[in-house]
């Protein structure tokens, strides 16, 4: 048994410290219920909808299907981290805004954080790459036309 | 993306997009408890007793709540009061609700739950409509004599001589199944007890006075204590107005019964178990067409499945017999249509309304009509489609607003290239896969119509500082209703949008007005604000007249000015605070009552709907010679929507309606076994994925429609009616097969 440090979280830059308990709740429930980020939402609870991606170290990540002890060493981002520290959007949220991209908006932070994720990889994608990239993220409303619209009109700014 | 020319907007949009946006799980309060619903095995069965002792005695539990414990009515129902807010006599299907389990956490509500015992005796389960109607079937509601829950006819001319001067007759059955709203956000309600004794409900729901009903009654209380406030929604789709009400209903017993906040969040599986769907239509119809390509006679019966409960069945239904035909005129008609009580899993209102599944069977059948006839199907369509001054098959003239079936269908042919695609595709032949275009039309009585009373209130409050409060009775589904209606009001008083917040609407702050269904939001909602603000331009104008030299009603409002003719103005808040000066307030109540429409119930004829909107999709796709897979590859919508009030809302609705449409259309389906659901999570459910979807194009048209004061028609549901039938015919177009049976790309 290690007696280091206790361990902790890293979530938006911010540094949380996780008790023995914590270990083993879910990540979903313990954003939403312990740290009251409830932009993260339950859709399924099963991983196939999206609705609670957040993402680890860039990469998006099924929090209802993640244990809190699997990303302790990992940089956490979740939808309230996304926009600067002042409260500035984040241009992928502008453009979400700009491109009609939000309806009932309970897909919209986890559609976010795919793209964002998306884009930092492919800065430059095609609009069938950007479609493809949010396959994995279920939407009800907007038949998703308008999204990749903002993910492509977002794309210029992860060039820079 | 070229046609956004401006950039969209909405007033919910930044706190949707950064994650501040509040829905009803996201909520909590101090000492909140949290409670569960308990199910049964049983699909049909009489209840013996619900014991309750184990789960009363588990950890955390702090109530375990029966049909007993219910201090008002326990039945619910919009139009029959048959549904059971908790089961007392009988479980009538999988999804009966026998107990409410309330602790200190969910989980331990969860764990609680699985220790509640049902005992009931096993009673015959009908699970085949047609069955249901035999002599002597077992009954899902005793009292209710019969399982048929309604029929409706619709009977024009003398369909025998219709069909005596028919050269051709075309006869075919179609089938529809049981279909999943899937709204991304589940069932949840949060309820405390104020201490002014006022129940207090949020909740995912989009009928908060429908819910209020609910609630008041299951509690036996006056309408005035519950109030019900709006609180952002993941998603209806027309599915969160009874089941969205009942889980409001029950979790307010919870808070009144434990004297402390409630909170029940549904799971998935709780969620599409329990919840209504989208009736499964059986559909047969018989044309007869004349030598000249002119439609004579139809005769249909379409028997719709309920479910246990009656829900709104009547109502869709109602719509299916009114539109049973199509956009198109027919002289003779004679039509019915069932809804009769299964044991299956309740239907009612989903986006559309009964109008996709007879779209689905007349916008094919009239294909084959005009194959059988020797026409191409775009000849036939030109031939009998109801053009300006039509008779509809109910009789009603339509007039007071541009017939543009027309137009839509000419402005889909030209944009999609149809009648050049439709000559390549491959109608079963070549070494590829398949190719083909297909495409569908309708027309679509706008809101309620002779369904029931329709009327819309909104209140607009100037202050003193010239900013401005709106509330209205139309609640924000998703779709952007809070932003229309805030679009509107700044129009009418000529004053920058920025100024105007929109209040979270409170069912004790507005006029019950009725339900945010039936595309309803924009036309009667935005004549609601129309109206309000007509008034509070008058009051405003009233005070600044006389200054200005000119009469009131002379006044313009724009820019943020109220301009005299002769050239004088005065800024609008200055006007604002004159009122205020002078003991008046700019504040002013509107509504507007649907205008009137009439309906004879014993022969289906008459005005059923005070105006229409028209529209047109089209599809192109391929179908994989050896797999089967059907691939969408462009697909255009073209509605005349009376007038775009937020343009990429409007769009969204398009595109949305197509996306659910294309599910509908290609592989979503319940399924089900002996009553019991197989489909209960997204992964026995398939809804379409952004890699489903091909590049859509919309094609807006606007004709202001004179009986509207904002001018604004409907695009919700229209734009979810076509894409089902318009994939039917292009897989035709590209198979050469008939697929009359959906969803069309189920694997057999």
């Amino acid at each position: 048994m290690k007696t280091a440090a206790p361990p902790t979280l890293v979530v938006n830059g911010r540094s949380v410290r996780i008790t023995a308990g914590d270990r083993s709740k879910n990540l979903l429930m313990f954003l939403r219920e312990d740290l009251d980020l409830t932009g993260a939402k339950r859709g399924c609870g099963i991983g196939v909808c999206g609705a609670c991606t957040v993402l680890a170290d860039n990469r998006p990540l099924r929090a209802c299907h993640t244990l809190v002890a699997d990303v302790l060493d990992r940089r956490l981002t979740t939808i309230e981290g996304l926009a600067a520290p002042d409260g500035g959007l984040h241009p992928l949220q502008q453009a979400f805004i700009d491109y009609g991209a939000i309806q009932c908006g309970y897909c919209t932070p986890g559609m976010v954080l795919t793209a964002h994720a998306f884009l930092l990889k492919h800065p430059e994608p095609t609009r069938e790459e950007a479609r493809r990239a949010i396959g994995s993220n279920l939407c009800r409303c907007t038949g998703y036309q308008q999204i990749i619209d903002a993910v492509m009109a977002a794309a210029p700014d992860y060039r820079k | 993306m070229d046609e956004l020319k401006d950039k969209a907007w909405r007033n919910d949009a930044a706190a949707k997009v950064t994650g501040r946006a509040r829905f009803t799980d996201d909520l909590k309060l101090p000492g909140l408890l949290h409670a569960v619903p308990v199910y049964s095995d049983f699909v049909h069965a009489k209840l013996l007793a619900v014991d309750t002792a184990a789960a009363a005695k588990s950890r955390g539990v702090v109530r375990v709540i029966t049909a007993r414990d219910v201090p008002g009515s326990n039945r619910g129902g919009q139009i029959l009061k048959d549904l059971h807010v908790l089961a007392d006599d009988k479980i009538r299907y999988n999804g009966d609700v026998v107990a409410l389990v309330v602790a200190e956490t969910r989980a331990q509500a969860i764990a609680a739950a699985r220790r509640v015992r049902v005992r009931a005796e096993p009673l015959p389960e009908l699970l085949d409509p047609e069955a249901a109607l035999a002599t002597g079937a077992a009954l899902v509601h005793e009292e209710h004599g019969t399982n048929l829950i309604h029929r409706h006819v619709i009977r024009r001319g003398d369909t025998a001589r219709g069909f005596a001067e028919s050269a051709h007759i075309v006869e075919q059955e179609f089938r529809t199944p049981f279909v999943e709203h899937a709204y991304l956000e589940p069932e949840a309600a949060l309820c405390r007890v104020r201490d002014d004794g006022v129940v207090e409900v949020r909740g995912s729901m989009q009928h908060p006075y429908s819910t209020r009903r609910f609630v008041a009654e299951f509690l036996g209380l006056p309408l005035a204590r519950v109030e019900i406030v709006g609180t952002p929604m993941g998603g209806g789709f027309g599915g969160k107005d009874d089941t969205a009400a009942l889980v409001c209903a029950r979790t307010a017993l919870a808070a009144l019964l434990a004297g402390r906040p409630v909170k029940m969040t549904y799971e998935r599986e709780w969620s599409m178990r329990e919840s209504y769907k989208r009736h499964p239509y059986r559909l047969r119809y018989r044309m007869g067409i004349g030598a000249d390509g002119l439609i004579r006679a139809v005769h249909c019966r379409i028997v719709a499945d309920g479910g246990a409960y009656c829900s709104t069945s009547p109502w869709v239904t109602w719509r299916s017999t009114v539109q049973c035909c199509g956009p198109y005129v027919v002289p003779h008609v004679d039509g019915e249509v069932l809804s009769v009580y299964t044991n299956h899993v309740f239907t009612g209102a989903m986006r559309g309304f009964g109008s996709p599944q007879v779209n689905f069977a007349v916008e094919q059948l009239v294909e084959m009509a005009a194959e059988k006839v020797g026409l191409s199907g775009v000849e036939f369509r030109r031939r009998n489609m109801v053009r300006q001054g039509s008779t509809t098959v109910t009789g009603q003239v339509l007039e007071g607003h541009v017939v543009s079936l027309s137009e839509v269908f000419e402005r889909v042919l030209a944009e999609s290239g149809y009648e050049a695609k439709l000559r390549r595709s491959s109608r079963g032949r070549g070494e590829d896969d398949y190719y083909g275009i297909g495409l569908a039309m309708s027309y679509r009585g706008v809101s309620l119509g002779a369904e029931g009373t329709d009327f819309c209130a909104a209140v607009v409050s100037v202050q003193f500082d010239g900013s401005v409060l709106l509330e209205t009775g139309v609640h924000e589904n998703g779709q952007g209703a809070e932003s229309a209606m805030i679009l509107i009001l700044a129009e009418e008083l000529g004053v920058d949008r920025g100024r105007i917040v929109y209040r979270r609407s409170s069912t004790s702050s507005v006029p019950d007005s009725g339900t945010t269904v039936a595309s309803r939001a924009t036309i009667m909602g935005g004549g609601a604000v129309s109206r309000a603000a007509a008034a509070v331009r008058l009051q405003m104008a009233g005070a600044v007249a006389a200054d200005l030299g000119c009469r009131p009603e002379e006044i313009r409002f724009a820019g943020g000015r109220l301009a005299a003719p002769n050239g004088r103005d005065i800024d609008f808040t200055e006007a604002a605070r004159r009122l205020y000066r002078d003991q008046k307030y700019p504040y002013a109540l509107g509504v507007f009552p649907a205008p009137r429409v009439d309906w004879d119930e014993s022969c289906g004829q008459g005005k059923a709907y005070f105006t229409w909107v028209y529209g047109c999709q089209a599809v192109e796709l391929s179908v994989g010679r050896r797999t089967g897979r059907i691939r969408l590859l462009n697909a255009w919508a073209a509605h005349d929507v009376g007038r775009a009030v937020n343009r990429a809302m409007l769009l969204g609705q398009f595109y949305g309606g197509m996306a659910m449409g294309a599910g509908y259309g290609l592989f979503e389906e319940v399924a089900m076994t002996g009553g019991r659901l197989r489909s209960l999570n997204y992964d026995t459910y398939r809804i379409p994925r952004s890699t489903d979807m091909p590049e859509m194009t919309a094609i807006v048209l606007e004709n202001r429609d004179p009986l509207s004061p904002s001018g604004a028609k409907s695009i919700g549901e229209p734009a979810n009616e076509l894409m089902a039938p318009a994939i039917a015919n292009a897989y035709y177009h590209a198979t050469g097969q008939r697929r009359c049976e959906l969803p069309i790309g189920r694997v057999k």
